[in-house]
């Protein structure tokens, strides 16, 4: 039946025991060969995910998040796509360089991925119990009927109503928010350590997407998952995100922990988005608006990407592109997991 | 097609919206004169009453018989007022594009009526229906798709004109199809641009433009922004709040997006399983709901305010929107509701002011149909 809940509190920040991280991504770059040029797609991302920890990437469409997501686990159509130049650490080794086999071994049974559209990712013509079971079957070498009980007690861990007798459904017969529960299903299968949830609930109703968002957070807690967060939803980040980095124009444009960000944005991108979320107060007034469209990945501007958008922008802006400067305090102190490429961003955070 | 329903089963009595004003004409020319009276501000220019579309389920290849019904849209009544927006809010699968589509006479309505001026649009035809359709525009969602990838912008936002050439001389065309890119902030130089010139944003807009090359009264915007991006969501919004001071339009805006909805609604109705489950002015849905469904729909949405999440309260509901084919007998919520009793699977409830709120001025007393409706503190959508 329904439940009524309190939601939790923000969990207590871990300890950061081991050095290194569980994920390292380190000025990735890529670029995508087409036939009108070379489309930028990531131009030098870095950030790390810890055992534990929710790091949300927040961006439009075309800011290079779901780029960056395929390039980490390995998924990326190459050519066109092509990585001149970054590493992606797992624990310390540089994934780019490893040999496909190797890589092999890690997709899925280290990471895994979650996609958007439930739908299509799936295969209409095998039963949700094969495709559950696949996973064991290949990695693990089950036989059949093994692959099928761990599938039956994947869809209960997910809550799938009577699992046993559904586990030979095929996806068409289950509705959006039970298709997506299977995708993460899947992807917890091997208990990976790090997950990547593309627009998990994007394409789901309200309601279910807070279903389907509290399973996500339940089971990270569980096993202690890293999970990456790709959305464009400020809603969502609020309500799940450790830390978040913000890209635009396939670089990250400011990071912060959540709590930092959504009450001194140090970036006038974010500022804008946070801006153009209606308010209560602002009803019948005219919402405030970022002019403009997202660039164009195949001829990005010169200097800070941002600057044709932005109402701060300066000379300085059209020439230098702004590296991501440590935020601080007014007085000078170092505001811990901060961030923002942008020149002014003193004046934006400060006011 | 459409087999004439009971009468019993698509009751919906709504004590609260003001007598349908019919009024009465015999030839096609009468209609047509009295469909061009203005309707001062106010006062209800569109009026749905027990509104049905039952799309039926057929079985066998060669006689095909009636299995069934997918019951879309199952008695809805509402008032649309001059100038005014109307949001119509709730989950995919509620009926709610269906609703547009019946307004716009896209589909042929199974039962109920549609008073657009004191007309009963589901029965004119020819003439007068055209009338009809040239003040009742739409826009669509998906602005990749409803524009003709192989029509440039002057003859998409021109086509209008061909069907309904009183209202623009051919000569004066082309101007005026300038004239509306220049209106919804698009160069006009642009119109012999293609759709895949454009971003999303810059389509919508040229979606509005047509919507609006009529001079319509009301335009039914089926989800206008759902498919861009954030930053360009709010670009959107403004202009449509603009063009509705500047042309004296009436809004139906279908989103599930609440926070954008109440931004720009004056009321709100929100729909389950093809009913209106309640529907008020803007602050009475969202600050003092009384309805079940409401209250989990709103506490649901994530706020954008990290704060918020360590004393929200949510209500998460469990299961999955029944089949419209076979919804739950008595009320549609009951099989997700925590307060359904016995009297909910038995007794459909009204859509009515809550009979504890009748004749008080709070803010609660509003038409929700539920039997045990009550206020809930729920922080909603902002």
């Amino acid at each position: 039946m329904t439940t009524i809940e309190k939601t939790a509190g923000v969990p207590a920040p871990r300890s950061e025991s081991d050095s290194t991280p569980l994920l390292e991504v380190r000025d990735l770059h890529v670029e995508f060969h087409t036939r009108d040029g070379i489309a930028k797609a990531v131009n030098g991302v870095n950030y790390t995910v810890s055992a534990g920890e929710t790091l949300a990437v927040l961006g439009e469409s075309g800011s290079g998040k779901s780029v960056t997501a395929q390039a980490i686990m390995g998924i990326l159509d190459m050519p066109p796509g092509r990585i001149p130049q970054g590493e992606i650490l797992f624990r310390g080794q540089d994934m780019l360089k490893m040999s496909g086999e190797e890589r092999r071994k890690i997709r899925g049974q280290k990471i895994a991925m979650i996609f958007q559209d439930a739908l299509s990712s799936l295969n209409p013509v095998l039963s949700v119990g094969y495709q559950l079971g696949e996973m064991f079957r290949v990695h693990q070498g089950a036989s059949r009927k093994e692959a099928k009980a761990k599938a039956i007690e994947l869809m209960d861990k997910v809550k799938i109503p009577a699992a046993s007798a559904r586990v030979n459904d095929y996806p068409h017969q289950f509705s959006g928010g039970m298709r997506q529960r299977i995708m993460i299903a899947m992807a917890l299968a091997l208990e990976p350590d790090l997950i990547i949830a593309d627009e998990p609930t994007t394409a789901l109703d309200v309601t279910v997407q807070a279903q389907v968002m509290d399973l996500l957070a339940e089971l990270q807690r569980e096993y202690q998952m890293g999970l990456i967060l790709i959305t464009h939803d400020l809603g969502v980040v609020a309500d799940v995100a450790d830390k978040i980095a913000v890209m635009y124009a396939g670089r990250i444009v400011e990071t912060a922990p959540v709590h930092e960000l959504y009450k001194r944005p140090a970036h006038p991108y974010t500022r804008g988005l946070l801006d153009s979320i209606p308010r209560l107060d602002q009803k019948g007034q005219e919402l405030y608006a970022i002019k403009g469209l997202p660039p164009n990945l195949l001829k990005v501007p010169a200097g800070c990407a941002f600057n044709p958008r932005c109402p701060k922008a300066d000379d300085i802006c059209r020439t230098d592109a702004p590296a991501l400067h440590q935020v601080t305090e007014r007085d000078g102190s170092e505001l811990t997991g901060r961030g923002s490429a942008c020149h002014f961003w003193k004046e934006t955070i400060h006011g | 097609m459409a087999e004439p329903v009971k009468k019993e089963t698509a009751v919906d009595a709504t004590p609260g919206v003001t007598d349908v004003i019919k009024k009465d004409a015999s030839t096609t020319t009468e209609v047509e004169a009295l469909l061009d009276v203005q309707v001062d501000r106010g006062e209800p220019i569109l009026q749905v009453r027990n509104l049905v579309k039952h799309f039926p389920l057929t079985q066998g290849i060669l006689f095909r018989k009636q299995i069934g019904a997918v019951k879309a849209v199952d008695g809805v009544s509402f008032d649309l007022y001059q100038g005014e927006t109307l949001g119509i809010v709730g989950e995919s699968g509620c009926g709610k594009s269906t609703v547009a589509k019946l307004l716009m006479t896209l589909e042929k309505a199974t039962a109920g009526e549609v008073f657009y001026k004191g007309q009963d649009i589901t029965k004119l035809s020819g003439r007068a229906l055209k009338a009809v359709r040239r003040n009742i525009q739409m826009v669509f969602q998906d602005p990749y798709t409803s524009l003709n990838p192989r029509m440039t912008v002057g003859d998409i936002i021109g086509e209008p004109y061909e069907i309904h050439p009183e209202v623009a001389p051919k000569g004066d065309r082309r101007r005026k199809v300038q004239e509306l890119l220049d209106v919804v902030g698009l160069n006009p130089e642009y119109i012999n641009r293609y759709p895949h010139q454009f971003s999303g944003g810059q389509r919508q807009r040229i979606g509005i433009a047509r919507g609006l090359a009529l001079n319509p009264e009301i335009i039914i915007c089926d989800e206008p922004v759902s498919a861009l991006d954030v930053s360009v969501q709010a670009q959107v919004i403004n202009l449509m709040a603009k063009l509705q001071d500047e042309f004296n339009l009436s809004y139906i805006f279908i989103a599930h997006d609440l926070s954008i909805v109440r931004h720009i609604s004056d009321r709100v109705g929100v729909m389950y399983l093809g009913k209106i489950a309640e529907i008020g002015s803007d602050e009475e849905i969202y600050e003092h709901p009384t309805h079940p469904y409401t209250q989990a729909l709103l506490s649901a949405v994530p706020v954008p305010d990290p704060a918020a999440r360590e004393h929200r309260e949510r209500i998460i509901l469990t299961g999955d929107v029944p089949s419209p084919a076979n919804p739950p007998s008595g009320c549609r919520f009951r099989t997700r509701c925590w307060k359904a009793e016995e009297r909910c699977s038995t007794e459909m409830p009204l859509l009515a002011i809550p009979e504890r709120f009748r004749g008080q001025d709070t803010p609660a007393a509003h038409e929700s149909a539920c039997h045990f409706a009550e206020e809930k503190d729920v922080v909603g959508a902002a």
